[in-house]
């Protein structure tokens, strides 16, 4: 798209023998919406903190536009944060919490520039703001995250989508050419998120700058970002377009995590020939060896269900669940449960055939993630919730962890 | 079944108080009586608060109490504050310990406490007489050689017995604070230092504020740690309650016990006030937080 910014190069990550993060590359592009994805403990935070500068990395290198930043502290970078649960000075207003930063003189006017004068000892000249002049930016990015008349509020009278606000605004405010969000809408309920993503999304067009996004919500990260990198266990799995990593994930890891995917072995029999069930099927997939066992992930919508007369695979409908839109029912193939979209109505306990496109297979190699995931033996329709729940916990044992 | 126990805890409870506080309000009432009975009351009079003020020995004992009180609570909040940031940022089991270490004094027995810093000093002082004798020899100076307890010693003393009073009125105020809160001023272009200074302190201001009242009053109230520490020539309030009782007893000692136990009192209760309202103000900001 454009210019690469930023660039992790073999980052590692050890706290006390623990690797948390495991030779991470990647690099990040100037004005790109990119999300780190992965599930709670995948590392993703730490690599946000380590491009924020709060933490070292245990071994490799953090550029910054070219120069090497590792060891440059946080308040000497042009990048500012977003905090998880906003992190608003509660003893300022809002005006003077965005102000915050603008007030703080700054010496450069670009980091590269910093790494640059450090490295030669050269001198720094420290620059301060007018009042009118802050006043005056200040005003403006209120107005950019909707908080105009705001200005003298309490931060702790907000609620908590206003918070979230002053948040964007304060580090905005100082003109970052990276903003680092972690977690930013975890607080904030169901609709105010929706939202506040939209909103996300405008201020980052407007303002023109690379955001790097964290969260655990597939969702969020599929309808918000440029580049989605998919995280798990300090690795990277996959980085990619939404589209891409939906459509084309590259393990059983990623197939589970983003949607729903049932994903079965298969044998690559011949390019386009897909074997599961030992049944051969027409697929768009190719450049494997012959008979290479393979992952197969098929989307619950894009199995068709027909008579059994006509279906390529016949089962048995084990349960029925309204979702509104559509109906998910779990099929039992031969003692493998699969769920499907579908809006036919199927009893339970009926027996159904599919069909499924060639578009519908997605090939992949097998991983160390094979055989663990796309299974919905277990499968119950509180199974998002139950995910929803376990962040909650999480979220309210860091907060027990603070006070 | 009930009313009867609530009536039986109430006479205990009105018990246990008149026991508390009855000495303490015979000694107000008779620091007002104008005969010198400590007995029988023979009319209202501020006749021994007069001679109080009068007398230069305890007026001096209150202001070197006083002095002594304002600079250790002084000293010991800046020190107690920044330890208590410094454990707070610490991880794991060191600050548990640290945090326990800081504890023993508090519970350990004031007297403990005034012998052993006694001995610390004296030995102090023979080292560093010692020490300057040499040099005087070495260079001809004339460095002093030998030191007394004095009010240097008294001062140190209640330095040290207070700054752990402080890391306990601050630590709980930084646990309440958002972590995060650090970071984002870091964020924000400060340095570290400028970090606390602008951020970290406001938020625990309450704590610090409450830190040193506490000091305060600790200092104003001691008398053991005191007594061993100051040597012969400086002297305390209490201190000088102490040898006045030893002598001839004048219904001065109302007096001045009065104003001590007033002024103790009303430090405390602005202490408790200060953290009662404190407490409220999270309750409130915490159910905002749930209704959000």
């Amino acid at each position: 798209m454009s210019k690469e910014l930023i660039r992790l190069k073999d980052v590692s990550m050890t706290f006390d023998g623990e690797t948390i993060l495991d030779n991470m590359n990647i690099y990040f592009n100037d004005k790109e919406f990119l999300t780190l994805l992965g599930p709670s403990g995948c590392g993703k935070t730490t690599t946000l903190r380590i491009i924020g500068g709060f933490l070292t990395p245990t071994s490799g290198d953090v550029i910054f536009d070219g120069v090497r930043i590792n060891d440059i502290p946080p308040h000497k970078r042009q990048v500012n944060t977003v905090f998880q649960r906003y992190a608003l000075f509660p003893h300022l207003n809002v005006y003077d919490n965005v102000a915050f930063g603008l007030r703080i003189p700054k010496p450069y006017e670009d980091v590269s520039s910093v790494a640059l004068s450090e490295a030669s000892g050269g001198k720094k000249r420290k620059k301060k703001l007018s009042e009118t002049e802050i006043k005056s930016r200040v005003t403006e990015m209120l107005e950019i995250v909707s908080l105009k008349g705001f200005e003298h509020r309490s931060v702790s009278s907000l609620s908590g989508g206003q918070q979230q606000r002053v948040a964007i605004a304060r580090a905005l405010v100082n003109q970052p050419k990276v903003l680092l969000l972690d977690e930013p809408l975890g607080a904030l309920d169901m609709r105010l998120r929706k939202d506040m993503q939209q909103e996300l999304k405008r201020i980052q067009k407007q303002m023109g700058i690379t955001f790097i996004y964290v969260t655990h919500d597939q969702e969020e990260a599929l309808s918000m970002s440029d580049t989605v990198v998919v995280m798990n266990a300090g690795k990277i799995q996959q980085i990619g377009t939404p589209e891409d990593i939906y459509n084309e994930p590259k393990n059983a890891f990623v197939a589970d995590f983003i949607g729903e995917s049932n994903i079965v072995d298969g044998i690559m029999r011949e390019d386009n020939v897909v074997e599961i069930f030992g049944r051969k099927f027409r697929c768009l997939d190719k450049g494997f060896a012959p008979d290479e066992p393979v992952d197969v992930v098929i989307r619950p919508e894009d199995v068709d269900i027909v008579d059994v007369k006509d279906g390529a695979l016949t089962g048995t409908v084990t349960s029925v669940t309204f979702k509104g839109m559509h109906y998910d029912i779990i099929v039992d193939f031969k003692g493998f449960k699969w769920l499907i979209e579908t809006t036919d109505f199927c009893p339970e306990g009926s027996r159904i055939g599919i069909k499924i496109d060639p578009d519908g297979f997605h090939v992949m190699k097998k991983s160390e993630y094979s055989g663990m995931f796309g299974d919905y033996s277990s499968y119950s329709a509180e199974y998002d919730e139950i995910g929803d729940v376990e962040y909650e916990e999480s979220s309210l044992e860091d907060e027990a962890d603070e006070v | 079944m009930k009313t009867k126990l609530s009536v039986l805890g109430r006479v205990y409870t009105f018990l246990i108080y008149f026991f508390l506080y009855l000495p303490i309000f015979v000694l107000i009432v008779f620091s007002f009586n104008s005969s010198n009975s400590r007995t029988i009351w023979s009319g209202f009079s501020l006749e021994w608060y007069g001679e109080l003020f009068r007398d230069s020995v305890i007026m001096s004992s209150v202001y070197t109490t006083l002095l002594v009180s304002f600079i250790s609570a002084l000293i010991a909040t800046v020190f107690g504050t920044a330890a208590a940031i410094g454990f707070f940022n610490m991880r794991g089991k060191m600050r548990t310990h640290l945090l326990n270490v800081n504890n023993i004094p508090l519970m350990n027995a004031d007297i403990v406490t005034g012998v052993s810093l006694r001995l610390l000093f004296v030995a102090a002082f023979f080292a560093l007489g010692r020490a300057f004798g040499a040099i005087n020899g070495f260079l001809g100076t004339h460095l002093p050689v030998s030191f007394d307890l004095g009010f240097g010693t008294l001062l140190i003393a209640h330095i040290t017995f207070n700054v752990p009073y402080v890391i306990l009125s601050v630590m709980p105020k930084l646990h309440q604070s958002d972590r995060n809160l650090m970071d984002a001023a870091l964020d924000l272009g400060c340095t570290p230092i400028s970090a606390i200074w602008k951020v970290v302190l406001p938020e625990i201001m309450p704590g610090i504020v409450n830190g040193a009242l506490i000091a305060f009053t600790m200092s104003i109230d001691d008398f053991v740690i005191s007594y061993f520490t100051a040597g012969s020539k400086t002297q305390t309030l209490a201190m000088a309650i102490y040898s006045m009782t030893k002598k001839r007893v004048t219904p001065k000692i109302n007096a001045i016990s009065t104003i001590l136990f007033t002024t103790v009192l009303v430090l405390l209760i602005i202490v408790n006030i200060r953290s009662l309202r404190q407490s409220k103000n999270n309750d409130a900001k915490q159910k905002k937080g749930i209704l959000k």
